[in-house]
């Protein structure tokens, strides 16, 4: 199949890429752009393993084709922290000790930075709401939930 | 709580300190098993059967290898012929011969340019299957006349007459059981079944393969144990182990099911076949579910005689366990573990493990603890509510202490469960209040942990750092715990000690991370390997001095004249020691290798509070609370995630999970939407107790934190659910669906 030339922006920077049709959005960043932090546990929408947002709204990126990317802005793990500076909720899931072998990590940040640009407070209800669609087979998700609560509260406090 | 003094000079061990490859993984920098790209690299794919058991009549691969830049298929035929015992079942399971055995089965594979050709090519390879009857239902496989999975399959152990997908057969016992029953008060039998479960890790088996004609290769892939993952692959292809060379990624989870092979000799086959090019395999979700190792199913009669005042009298456990389409199902540990908390003086065990069309069982977290557990505990729950004895002192009155002779024969060394049971019955959410449709279960657990094979290595470096070599894949923070031993023994900062999981060229043979060893036995050989060092170091400290090496003792990280004549010098440091050991003898190190024993076994208690929805069936947990014996916490925050991890893995056994299959034998449920594990938003937080009873086998007392905790959930939800509702489960999943329908049942 014909592939389809993409420009889009990835983490703030202009990027581009030929995708075969067929190809998921996680495909073209994990194999064309070297982005491996997001990752593939499904593939069927269901694990959350692979969350990115596509301007500013949380998805899937199993779920979306590569070629409807362009001409959005695309934010992964890779674009979260500052240079050296990590996002806190990056240093309070490891302060948290709030993963273990850590692959479901970077779609669970990246979902819980979502959560708190659109609600600073949540509940420990919300966020697990939030997170339901963020499997997490290691830790029974209560670092997790501490770490974020912990995360929003410090973050609200710098605000 | 430790009961030693050791615990008061500890500077580092049971601190919380931040995880030395904390910030690979939170920002995505990490590399995990599909995380690798080679130059020149392809790409596989691999054909399934979609039959649950078949003929495989031919496989016509010519219209994939046609397609361009498809550049290698294999089948059976391309593997050596010969194999006996496990190395065949491995290598049957690797790739199907004459018969595909379960839905999932692989026949074939293909490796092309890019993965999208190779799915392409997968799907124009033709295979002609004739349909052979199927069963998956360990009681239903383990009648005569069921359909006959494969003859001669039976061991030894198996007396002549059994039906034959009985394959393996135990019985072991001491007492006098039937005049064990005679004493008893109340005696209760009853049947109960578990159904297989997956242990669901997050990351998909994935890895690269390289083999040349020469019968060399490498292999990077996601595994619990690169030295497990060289040996048998190279026993499925016939190869000399020594020729491969075996790099583990980070692994994305694995309880179990990574300690094996699944499709990692394909990559090497397809990169033989394919000019010695490097191969990628990474296995989709339904791949994943179908066809790697999920545990057995187990189905099992109960009978235990019981004073009125609780005491036990005697046990009988008869368990028939299906492990897929090879033997392995871990009936054994089931049987060792079903009483292993309690003073038996009559107990008999007899066990079948029984092949059925489903994926050959892989170990999940202490393999066959939790179907023995769900049957023992929930009988026994069952007798304390016909007696009306409370359950917590019930356990107490027959738990087993240091001397006992356990269920299933060896003396118990140094124990604690008394002490985990005391820890349990006082926390608060023992006296939270209870309302309508709300239950509160209990139950124990059991789990032996492990020492096993071990090689480590350590050296210091000049600027009086550690570097510690383990071969232990670092599942769930051990990188950490080692580190903090290490730091510990040395008397250097936490942050001076870098552990590193090495490949298999760099350290002899490691057994994988598996029966909670990680941090009992790669710690120790690196509290050993470290021991080494210091002495070189006391050594080269005492040929400065001029004095002897033994008038040199070490503490806080540097060596100090000590006894009577050693003379009168400042304490010199590791750094001091460690810049200048060019010059006094060439490098610092220590090793140790070993089959290391000492290992201390861990029991649990969990209480869980649940309401049942008597109109859905829906069982909400409100509270949840693990008391472990972690010998001693080295790095508590993860002993609690290992805790609670294991608690929850627990839960979704006993209220959701399950392997669906249709009448034609094919998987049902292949996708995380179907096959549920629990999400956040199904749990509270999980309460956790570390309790302290260490192991004398170990330099810091550790026993092995991480299996125990699956192990209880089963029994303690289905005691809850009883107290709740008043309707006894003992067929899981508890799912809405089954809760409801005994609901009404019980309600006529």
């Amino acid at each position: 199949m014909s592939k389809i030339h993409v420009q889009t922006i990835v983490n703030r920077d202009p990027v581009e890429f030929l995708a075969d049709p067929r190809e998921t959005l996680l495909d073209c960043l994990r194999d064309h752009l070297g982005l491996t932090g997001s990752k593939e546990g499904c593939g069927t929408g269901d694990c959350g393993a692979c969350s990115v947002t596509v301007d500013g709204t949380l998805i899937s990126s199993c779920l979306m084709l590569g070629v409807e990317a362009g001409g959005k802005s695309i934010e992964t793990i890779e674009g979260m922290a500052q240079g050296e500076d990590l996002h806190p909720l990056q240093r309070k899931f490891i302060e948290h000790a709030a993963f273990q072998c850590g692959y479901c990590t970077p779609g669970i940040l990246v979902a819980a930075k979502n959560l708190l640009e659109k609600n600073p407070s949540p509940t420990e209800t919300e966020v697990r709401y939030w997170l339901a669609g963020n499997l997490c087979r290691c830790t029974g998700y209560d670092k997790i939930i501490r770490a974020v609560m912990d995360a929003a509260e410090e973050m609200r406090g710098a605000a | 709580m430790a009961k030693d003094d050791l615990s008061t000079h500890l500077k580092y061990v049971g601190t919380r300190p931040d995880r030395p490859d904390g910030l690979d993984k939170v920002t995505g920098r990490a590399r995990y098993g599909a995380d690798i790209a080679a130059a020149g690299m392809l790409h596989a794919a691999v054909v399934r059967s979609p039959h649950a058991h078949a003929r495989i009549i031919k496989i016509d691969t010519s219209k994939a290898e046609a397609v361009a830049g498809v550049k290698a298929v294999v089948t059976r035929a391309d593997f050596p012929t010969g194999l006996t015992g496990e190395d065949w079942n491995l290598q049957e399971n690797t790739m199907a011969g004459d018969k595909a055995l379960y839905d999932g089965h692989a026949v074939a594979a293909v490796a092309a340019t890019t993965s999208l050709l190779a799915k392409e090519a997968a799907e124009l390879v033709e295979v002609e299957y004739e349909i052979l009857p199927h069963v998956t239902d360990v009681d239903e496989a383990i009648k005569p006349d069921a359909p006959v999975i494969r003859e001669g399959a039976a061991d030894a152990s198996v007396p002549e007459g059994m039906p034959a997908n009985v394959v393996k057969y135990m019985e072991f016992g001491h007492g006098d059981i039937e005049a064990g029953f005679a004493e008893a008060d109340l005696v209760m039998e009853n049947t109960y079944k578990t159904e297989a479960t997956h242990q669901g890790y997050i990351e998909p088996q994935a890895c690269m393969g390289q083999l040349g004609k020469d019968g060399k290769g490498e292999m990077w892939v996601s595994t619990q144990g690169h030295w497990y993952i060289r040996k048998m692959s190279a026993a499925v292809l016939g190869l000399e182990a020594s020729q491969l060379r075996v790099t583990p990624s980070e692994i994305g989870g694995g309880f179990g099911g990574k300690t094996t092979i699944f499709m990692e000799p394909l990559s090497l086959a397809l990169s033989k076949k394919a000019g010695g090019r490097p191969v990628k395999i990474v296995m989709s979700r339904a791949e994943v579910l179908r066809a790697t190792g999920p545990t057995a199913s187990a189905s099992m009669d109960v009978k235990i005689g019981m004073k009125k005042d609780g005491t036990l009298t005697a046990a009988r456990a008869e368990f028939r366990m299906q492990g897929g389409a090879f033997p392995g199902a871990p009936v054994d540990m089931a049987l060792y573990c079903a009483f292993a908390a309690y003073k038996l003086p009559n107990v008999e065990h007899i066990g079948y493990d029984v092949l059925a069309n489903r994926p050959k069982c892989a170990a999940y977290r202490a393999p066959g603890s939790p179907m023995g557990a769900f049957a023992a505990e929930s009988l026994l729950d069952e007798m304390c509510h016909k007696l009306g004895l409370d359950p917590l002192e019930v356990r107490k009155k027959n738990a087993v202490r240091e001397g006992d002779k356990s269920s299933y024969g060896p003396k118990f060394g140094s124990i604690g469960l008394i002490e985990t049971l005391d820890a349990l019955e006082n926390h608060p959410n023992m006296q939270a209040p209870l309302g309508p449709n709300q239950g509160r279960g209990i139950a124990t657990g059991y789990w032996f942990n492990h020492g096993g094979e071990t090689s480590v290595s350590m050296a210091i470096s000049e600027d009086g750092t550690a570097q510690v070599s383990v071969g232990t894949p670092d599942i769930g923070g051990s990188r950490a715990s080692i580190a903090l031993m290490t730091a510990e023994a040395l008397g250097i900062p936490y942050e001076n000690v870098r552990v590193n999981v090495v490949e298999t060229g760099a350290l002899g043979v490691n057994e994988p991370t598996h029966g909670s060893r990680a941090t009992f036995a790669s710690g120790k050989a690196a509290v050993e390997s470290t021991n080494q060092a210091i002495a070189e170091m006391c050594r080269r400290a005492a040929a400065e001095w001029g004095i002897a090496p033994e008038a040199v003792e070490w503490r806080d990280g540097a060596a100090h004249p000590a006894g009577p004549n050693a003379g009168d010098f400042p304490p010199m440091s590791i750094q001091e020691i460690a810049v200048k050991m060019g010059e006094t003898g060439g490098p610092i190190s220590g090793h140790h290798e070993g089959n290391l024993d000492g290992v201390g076994a861990s029991f649990g208690a969990h209480a869980v509070d649940v309401e049942v929805d008597p109109e859905t069936g829906r069982t909400t947990i409100l509270r949840y609370l693990v008391v472990q014996d972690a010998g001693r916490a080295i790095h508590p925050a993860y002993v609690e995630g290992q805790y609670q991890g294991g608690a929850v893995q627990g839960i979704g056994w006993a209220l959701n999970e399950e392997y669906i299959y249709d009448d034609k034998g094919r998987l049902q449920n292949p996708v995380f939407l179907d096959y549920r594990i629990p999400v956040a938003s199904d749990l509270p937080m999980i309460d956790t107790v570390i309790v302290e009873v260490p192991n004398p086998g170990h330099p810091y007392g550790v026993r092995g934190v991480g299996e125990t905790g699956i192990t209880p959930p089963l029994p303690a939800l289905a005691n809850a659910i009883q107290n709740a509702v008043g309707v006894r489960m003992r067929d899981l999943p508890m799912s809405p669906v089954k809760v409801l329908a005994a609901i009404k049942a019980q309600n006529g």
